[in-house]
């Protein structure tokens, strides 16, 4: 079984500053971290290749020094590490980069491909349903348990707003994890040597054969026209008295346009 | 600092620090007050191949030596001093295994040591010889194939817990020292039970037991050493322990004086940070410069150990003694900074001055250090 890993390195989230100025994160001297919900990725992968064998392969599209974040999910038990990086990627939306992603993944060959529910630098949930819709193959998001692969089917728990739905699949499929799903393993020293020692392969436009104009700026139809620290929520008001006091004071501020 | 340690050393720390910031952190105060073993940790550390660090690559370990066990249990011992002691005590109870053990004990007992599936123990005090291992009264009296042992050993780390034995007895009561044998004991074997849990005062994360054997059979293949060698093998055990019980020290120093300069920084008293006033200052320099002249003695004679030097009794009894009672000064006067919270159980420093206490105590009190150093002092001055 081919299990890939999606994951994306994001600026730790415990430093987050905004240069006014130009309305853009600031990135100098902040931490990169894989993206906390592909921690639980990278760790379902590895389950699975445990319980049901196989191999564990991870992508990422980014600058070249995402490889150290490639090399951490080595570290935990992943086999093998490959990184869309190519100057005509820089730029790209959630479309432009399921597609790259998409074609990534064509390459490689796959089974299951997983990815975190979101990333916490965009938040926005895109990129997993966006790899599936490329690859036009099936797709189950905010999975929390696997309970069984088997006969080319997966059947999995997808939490929902008021508990969880069972959902099965074909294989191929694409999940997208919650944290619910597992607790994710810290790393091994012999999993640190082999990371160090471990070739992570790069693959660029040139070599998937794509149109450059699908990817970069070219192929992002996405325009931020703003990024913005939002105001702090004041505190609210608070009424003392009995009820009916209360009461009177608060459509008294209703009435006068307070509230 | 720079500390000169190789790639593979630096991941060691890295990965210690991740457990013990993110596992053991958080669960080491109740550790402390129910007095159960970490299993949950061990099962982390076995994991992450740290039981795998000392040990040879040909019986499943990291081919490293003293300084790799003390790089890992300093940086454990900074969180928890007690929980790092399962595994910096599993590295007593094989040195004599692996110093002493033949090609066959070694590959039947050190792969599920160094795959952290098996813990060891070091079994030598009893109620009657600790400082004086002369007074050994447990006998192991041959009979055919085997030795039958008896008798009572006490106060022995990870006992219980542990499931291989390293155990000092008399073959020869009548020789005192020189007639004491070393054994390899399974947990399991018909006649060896465990006896009293010990309440202690610290690293109560730690288990320690009486070991107890009635008549109890171990195969003459299990002896390490030859006959009469046990005094030996625990001397040369011990010379290659005590900068791991260094490390233990160095480590709960740290961990405390951290405590320390973060609250110090952070307590306000007449308007000030009290990291402000010199006499806090003068205090925190102290402490800072005996943990750092303890580490380089500690690293300095790990690297002793692994450069495979023979005289390394005196400058192991100094590292043990030395980082053992900075780590007791600066715990103490890290509860002293920190005041009426630092003798709180709220904070951290009040169990870290209670864990500091035994590592001078136990692997040979610092007396005996002292009486180790001077003993090679008046023996070199000879040569002068």
């Amino acid at each position: 079984m081919d299990i890939v890993i999606c994951i994306k390195q994001v600026p730790d989230t415990t430093d987050i500053r905004i240069d006014p100025e130009t309305n853009t994160l600031v990135r100098e001297g902040v931490a990169s971290i894989i993206n906390p919900f592909d921690m639980y990725a990278i760790e379902e992968g590895v389950r699975i290749k445990e319980k049901y064998g196989g191999k564990v392969t991870v992508i990422s599209m980014g600058p070249p020094q995402v490889e150290a974040a490639l090399r951490e999910a080595i570290s935990l038990g992943v086999d093998e590490a490959v990184l869309l990086s190519d100057r005509a990627f820089a730029g790209s939306d959630t479309l432009a980069t399921s597609f790259a992603l998409s074609e990534g993944l064509k390459k490689i060959g796959y089974d299951i491909i997983i990815c975190g529910k979101q990333a916490i630098d965009g938040d926005t949930a895109q990129v997993g349903p966006g790899i599936a819709t490329h690859l036009d193959i099936p797709q189950i998001t905010y999975v929390k348990k696997i309970e069984k692969i088997e006969n080319g089917k997966i059947v999995s728990e997808r939490m929902v707003e008021e508990g969880y739905e069972v959902v099965e699949s074909t294989l191929p499929v694409l999940l997208t994890v919650v944290k619910e799903i597992n607790e994710p393993r810290l790393p091994s020293l012999k999993g640190k040597m082999k990371a160090k020692k471990s070739e992570i392969k790069i693959i660029t436009t040139e070599d998937l054969k794509i149109d450059t104009g699908k990817v970069g700026l070219d192929g992002s139809p996405t325009w931020v026209m703003k990024i913005f620290t939002p105001p702090k929520k004041e505190g609210g008001k608070i009424f003392k008295g009995t009820a009916d006091e209360v009461v009177a004071e608060l459509m008294n501020e209703i009435q006068n346009g307070f509230v | 600092m720079n500390y000169e340690f190789t790639e593979e050393q630096l991941m060691i720390r890295e990965i210690c620090d991740k457990i013990g910031k993110e596992k053991i952190v958080p669960v080491r105060a109740e550790y402390d007050k129910t007095g159960e073993f970490p299993w949950d940790i061990v099962k982390i550390l076995s994991e992450s191949d740290i039981f795998r660090v000392y040990l040879p690559e040909e019986y499943g370990g990291m081919g490293g030596g003293c300084l790799e066990m003390c790089i890992a249990t300093e940086t454990l011992s900074k969180y928890c001093g007690g929980i790092a002691l399962a595994f910096a005590a599993t590295g007593l109870g094989t040195y004599p295994l692996l110093l002493y053990g033949t090609a066959e004990q070694k590959k039947k007992y050190l792969p599920d040591i160094a795959a952290g599936k098996k813990l060891t123990a070091f079994g030598l005090t009893e109620s009657n010889a600790g400082s004086d291992v002369g007074g050994i009264q447990t006998t192991a009296v041959e009979d055919g194939d085997y030795y039958v042992l008896n008798g009572t050993k006490q106060w022995i780390t990870n006992g219980g817990e542990a499931e291989i034995y390293s155990i000092i007895a008399a073959t020869n009561k009548a020789k005192g020292a020189r007639g004491l044998s070393a054994f390899i004991v399974e947990k399991g074997t018909k006649g060896f039970s465990f006896g009293k849990k010990e309440d202690k005062m610290g690293i109560r994360a730690s288990v320690t037991s009486e070991l107890v054997f009635e008549d109890c059979k171990v195969p003459k293949e299990n002896m390490l050493g030859r006959k009469g060698a046990g005094f030996m093998v625990s001397m040369k055990t011990f010379d290659k322990s005590r900068p791991g019980v260094g490390a233990q020290a160095l480590g709960i120093a740290q961990g405390a004086f951290e405590e320390a300069v973060k609250f110090a920084r952070e307590r306000v008293q007449f308007e000030k940070p009290i990291a402000s006033f010199q006499g806090i200052q003068f205090m925190l320099a102290d402490m800072a410069t005996k943990i750092e002249a303890a580490r380089t003695l500690v690293y300095q004679s790990a690297r002793d150990v692994d450069s495979g030097d023979k005289n390394v009794a005196k400058i192991s009894a100094m590292a043990k003694m030395f980082a053992s009672d900075t780590a007791m000064e600066v715990t103490t006067d890290a509860v002293q900074i920190m005041g009426g919270s630092g003798y709180m159980k709220e904070y951290p420093v009040e169990k870290m001055m209670r864990d500091a206490k035994i590592t001078q105590i136990y692997e040979g009190t610092n007396q005996i250090q002292r009486g180790i150093i001077a003993m090679n002092i008046i023996k070199e001055g000879a040569s002068i």
